[in-house]
C-alpha cells in the first residue's frame, strides 16, 4: 500500500477523533486511562524528576489497572523537542497529560488548545485554560521546618545557602529557612551564594567548601545535585538536603532534607479524572496537603528539636502558623510584612528581597 | 585569619583549574599536531562515568584513572579513525562526538548513580596535619592536582625541547613539508589525538573521583567546552594555558568567597565574570592578526592525504 497526502492526512485527522470517541462514549467500561509524564531531567536516584517518578509510581499503584502510565525523561525545557513530546502523547490516545517543570508552559499552552480533549497539568506554572490545571507545592512552608533544625543544630549561628538563582521560588526558601532558624535562634544568620545552574555537582561543591570555609556550620542548598550532601559528610559539616531524602549521601551529617511529595496530588488528581470531576485549578499545596514534608530527621538531632519540629509541622497544617508572618523586615530594615499580618499567595509568588538577616545580593 | 582564607582560596582554585588542565593539555596537544578534537565534553564525561564504575566495582582509584584514560583514549580514537584515515570533517565529527558521549556516559552509568565512594586521598599524612594546623587546608590537594600542576612544564618541554615535540608542531604546522621530509604524519596526528583523549578522559575522571566523587549524568557541565577555548585563550601556548586554567578556577571560586564574604557586587557580574575575562582576551589576542597567525598552528583542521 502506498501512503499519500491524501491518506496520511485522512488518518491524522480522523486518530484523534477515533481515539476519543470510544472513550468518551463509555469511559467506565472502555479500557484503562492512559496517563503520560513528562520530566525536564534524567530520573536519576534523587532530585526533582525523580520525586514526580516517586508520585507517578504511588499513583499507579493505587490505581491498578484502571490506569496505564508512561513518562519521557530528559525533555529540554525551551524549544520544539517539548511540544513535540507533548503532542506525541496526546496524539497517541493519551487522556491526562502531565508536563512536570516549569519551562514547558508555553509548549503545553498550546498543546492544551489543539487537543481540547485531552487533559492537561503543567507543574508550577501560571497558565491555565478549561482543559489546563496547573499544581505546585508550597517548599517554603518544609524549609521553614529545616530552618528550625538548621536553628537549632548551628553553633556558629551561620547557616550557608547553596542557592541557584534569585527567583521568587528560591528566595521564599531562603527567607523561610531563616524565619524559622530565628524563631529559635534569634541571631542566627543565612550567608547565600548564588551558583548560577540548577545542576553543577562541580560547582555546588566549591560553593559549598567555600561557606564551610568562611564559618557556615549547617549548609542548606537549592540545587539538583547530591553535591553538597557529599561535602558536608567528607568535611563533618552538617547539611540540609533538597528534593529527597539524601541520608545516604551523608549518613552522619545530613540532618534532614525538603522533600517534594507529589503521591498524594496524582493519586487524588488522576481519579478525579476517572470519576468525571476533574476541573482546571490551580493547586498550591503544602505541608498540609501533604505535598512538601521533611525527609526522616537524622538521629543525631536531640529530642527537644524533634519536639519542636513537630509542633510546628501541626501548626503549619492546621494553618495557625504561617512562616511568612509579620513582622518581617529586608535587609535596608524596611518593614515588609507588618506584625500581625501575613503575606498573600500573591505577595510570596512574587517575593524579590531577602530579609534581614541574610546576607547576599539580589541584582 | 587572612592567610588561612587565603590559602584554602588557592587551593581550591587549583581543584576547580585541575579537570581544565588535563583536558585543557591534551587538546593542546592534539591541536599543534594539526587535529581539532571539539569532542573533549564527551570524552570527559565518558572518563568520568568509566572512571567512577572502575573506581566502585574494583575498590581502588588505580583501576578507575586507568579505565577513564583507556575509555577517553579508545573514543578519541574513533574520532581519528573518522577523520585522519576517512577524512571526515573534523568540526562535524568532533561535535558528534561530544553528544555521542554524553549519551554513551549516561547509558552505561545508569547503575552507578548514588553509589557511595571514597575519593582520591590527600597527599598529605593525615597525622601530619593534625600536628601542623595550617596543613589542614591543604588536606584538598590530591595527587591529580599535583599532577596536574606538573603537566605544563612537562608538555613544555616536550614541545619544545625534544625531538619529538618538534616533529609534532613540524606535522601542525605543515603537514606536507613533513610528509616530505620522511615523517607519518597520520601515525604522528594519531598519537596526539589518542594522547589527547586520554587526557580528557582523566580530567574527567578528576570530577568523579575526586572533585565530587559521584556519578551523575551530564556531571562535566560544560567543562569540556572552556577547555577548548583556553586553548585557543592561552594561542597554543602551554605556560598560558596553565595560567588561562588557573585563572578560570580562581574566578570561579572568588566569585563564591566574594559572595560568601558579603561583598558588595553583583552576583551576576560575579558569574559572567570567568566568561567575560574569557572573551575579552580572546578579542585582545585575535586583534592582532599576524600574532594569531603564527601562534595557531597552520594545518589546524586541514586533513591530510599522501598524494604521492
Amino acid at each position: 500500500m502506498t501512503i499519500d497526502r491524501r491518506t496520511l492526512l485522512g488518518t491524522a485527522l480522523a486518530a484523534p477523533a477515533v481515539a476519543l470517541l470510544p472513550r468518551r462514549a463509555s469511559a467506565a467500561t472502555a479500557g484503562p486511562l492512559k496517563v503520560a509524564f513528562i520530566y525536564p531531567s534524567p530520573l536519576g536516584d534523587a532530585g526533582w524528576a525523580h520525586q514526580h517518578e516517586l508520585g507517578r509510581l504511588a499513583m499507579q499503584a493505587a490505581l491498578g489497572d484502571r490506569v496505564k502510565s508512561a513518562y519521557v525523561e530528559s525533555v529540554a525545557e525551551e524549544g520544539a523537542d517539548a511540544e513535540r513530546v507533548i503532542r506525541k502523547f496526546a496524539t497517541d490516545g493519551y487522556g491526562l497529560i502531565y508536563t512536570c517543570s516549569f519551562g514547558y508552559m508555553n509548549s503545553t499552552v498550546k498543546a492544551a488548545h489543539s487537543f481540547p480533549k485531552v487533559k492537561f497539568e503543567h507543574a508550577t506554572g501560571y497558565k491555565r485554560a478549561p482543559n489546563l490545571g496547573t499544581y505546585s507545592a508550597r517548599f517554603y512552608e518544609a524549609r521553614y521546618l529545616s530552618g528550625i533544625v538548621a536553628g537549632r543544630m548551628s553553633k556558629s549561628g551561620v547557616i550557608g545557602y547553596v542557592a541557584a538563582f534569585p527567583i521568587p521560588e528560591v528566595l521564599q526558601g531562603i527567607n523561610a529557612t531563616l524565619l524559622g532558624a530565628r524563631s529559635v535562634n534569634p541571631n542566627a544568620t543565612i550567608k547565600v551564594v548564588f551558583v548560577s545552574t540548577w545542576f553543577d555537582p562541580g560547582k555546588e561543591r566549591a560553593a559549598a567548601d567555600t561557606l564551610i570555609s568562611q564559618g557556615a556550620d549547617v549548609i542548606d542548598h537549592h540545587t539538583d545535585s547530591t553535591a553538597v550532601a557529599q561535602a558536608g559528610e567528607e568535611k563533618g559539616v552538617y547539611t540540609i538536603a533538597y528534593n529527597s531524602d539524601q541520608s545516604k549521601y551523608g549518613p552522619k551529617t545530613c540532618l534532614t532534607a525538603v522533600t517534594h511529595v507529589w503521591d498524594k496530588f496524582y493519586i487524588k488528581n488522576v481519579s478525579s479524572v476517572l470519576d468525571g470531576t476533574w476541573k482546571s485549578a490551580d493547586v498550591w499545596g503544602g505541608v498540609n496537603a501533604g505535598m512538601v514534608a521533611l525527609a526522616p530527621l537524622n538521629p543525631v538531632i536531640p529530642g527537644s528539636v524533634r519536639d519542636e519540629v513537630a509542633a510546628a509541622t501541626a501548626k503549619i497544617g492546621s494553618g495557625e502558623l504561617k512562616p511568612f508572618s509579620g513582622p518581617i523586615k529586608d535587609q535596608s530594615g524596611a518593614v515588609k510584612v507588618a506584625a500581625g499580618t501575613s503575606m498573600t499567595d500573591a505577595d510570596i509568588l512574587r517575593m524579590d528581597w531577602f530579609a534581614e538577616g541574610v546576607q547576599g545580593k539580589l541584582g | 585569619m587572612h592567610s588561612a582564607l587565603l590559602l584554602s582560596v588557592l587551593v581550591a582554585t587549583l581543584r576547580a583549574a585541575t579537570p581544565l588542565l588535563f583536558a585543557g593539555f591534551g587538546e593542546l596537544v592534539t591541536e599543534r599536531s594539526g587535529v581539532l578534537n571539539l569532542g573533549v565534553e564527551g570524552m570527559m564525561l565518558t572518563g568520568a562515568a568509566l572512571g567512577f564504575m572502575g573506581a566502585a566495582s574494583s575498590g581502588s582509584i588505580l583501576v578507575g584513572l586507568l579505565l577513564a584514560m583507556v575509555g577517553g583514549a579508545a573514543l578519541s580514537l574513533v574520532f581519528g579513525v573518522l577523520t585522519l584515515s576517512l577524512m571526515a570533517n573534523q568540526v562535524a565529527t568532533g561535535l558528534a562526538l561530544t553528544i555521542f558521549g554524553v549519551g554513551f556516559s549516561a547509558l552505561i552509568g545508569v547503575s552507578f548513580q548514588g553509589v557511595p565512594l571514597t575519593g582520591l586521598s590527600s597527599v598529605i599524612w593525615p597525622s601530619l596535619a593534625q600536628a601542623v594546623p595550617w596543613l589542614q587546608q591543604l588536606m584538598l590537594i590530591d595527587p591529580l592536582v599535583v599532577a596536574a600542576l606538573l603537566l605544563p612544564f612537562a608538555v613544555q618541554l616536550f614541545l619544545y625541547r625534544s625531538r619529538a615535540g618538534l616533529v609534532l608542531r613540524a606535522v601542525g604546522e605543515s603537514h606536507d613539508v613533513a610528509h616530505a621530509l620522511g615523517y607519518s604524519v597520520l601515525r604522528i596526528r594519531y598519537l596526539a589525538v589518542v594522547f589527547g583523549g586520554a587526557m580528557s578522559g582523566l580530567g574527567g575522571a578528576y570530577l568523579s573521583l575526586a572533585y565530587t566523587p559521584m556519578w551523575t549524568e551530564n556531571m562535566v557541565a560544560g567543562r569540556g567546552w572552556i577547555a577548548l577555548a583556553l586553548v585557543v585563550f592561552s594561542t597554543w601556548q602551554p605556560l598560558w594555558l596553565a595560567l588561562g586554567a588557573c585563572l578560570f578556577g580562581f574566578v570561579t571560586i572568588a566569585q563564591f568567597q566574594a559572595e560568601a564574604l558579603g561583598i558588595d557586587i553583583s552576583p551576576h557580574l560575579l558569574a559572567m565574570l570567568p566568561y567575560l575575562i574569557t572573551v575579552l582576551v580572546l578579542v585582545l589576542i585575535s586583534r592582532d592578526r599576524v600574532r594569531l597567525k603564527l601562534r595557531a598552528p597552520a594545518a589546524l583542521g586541514r586533513p591530510f592525504h599522501a598524494t604521492v
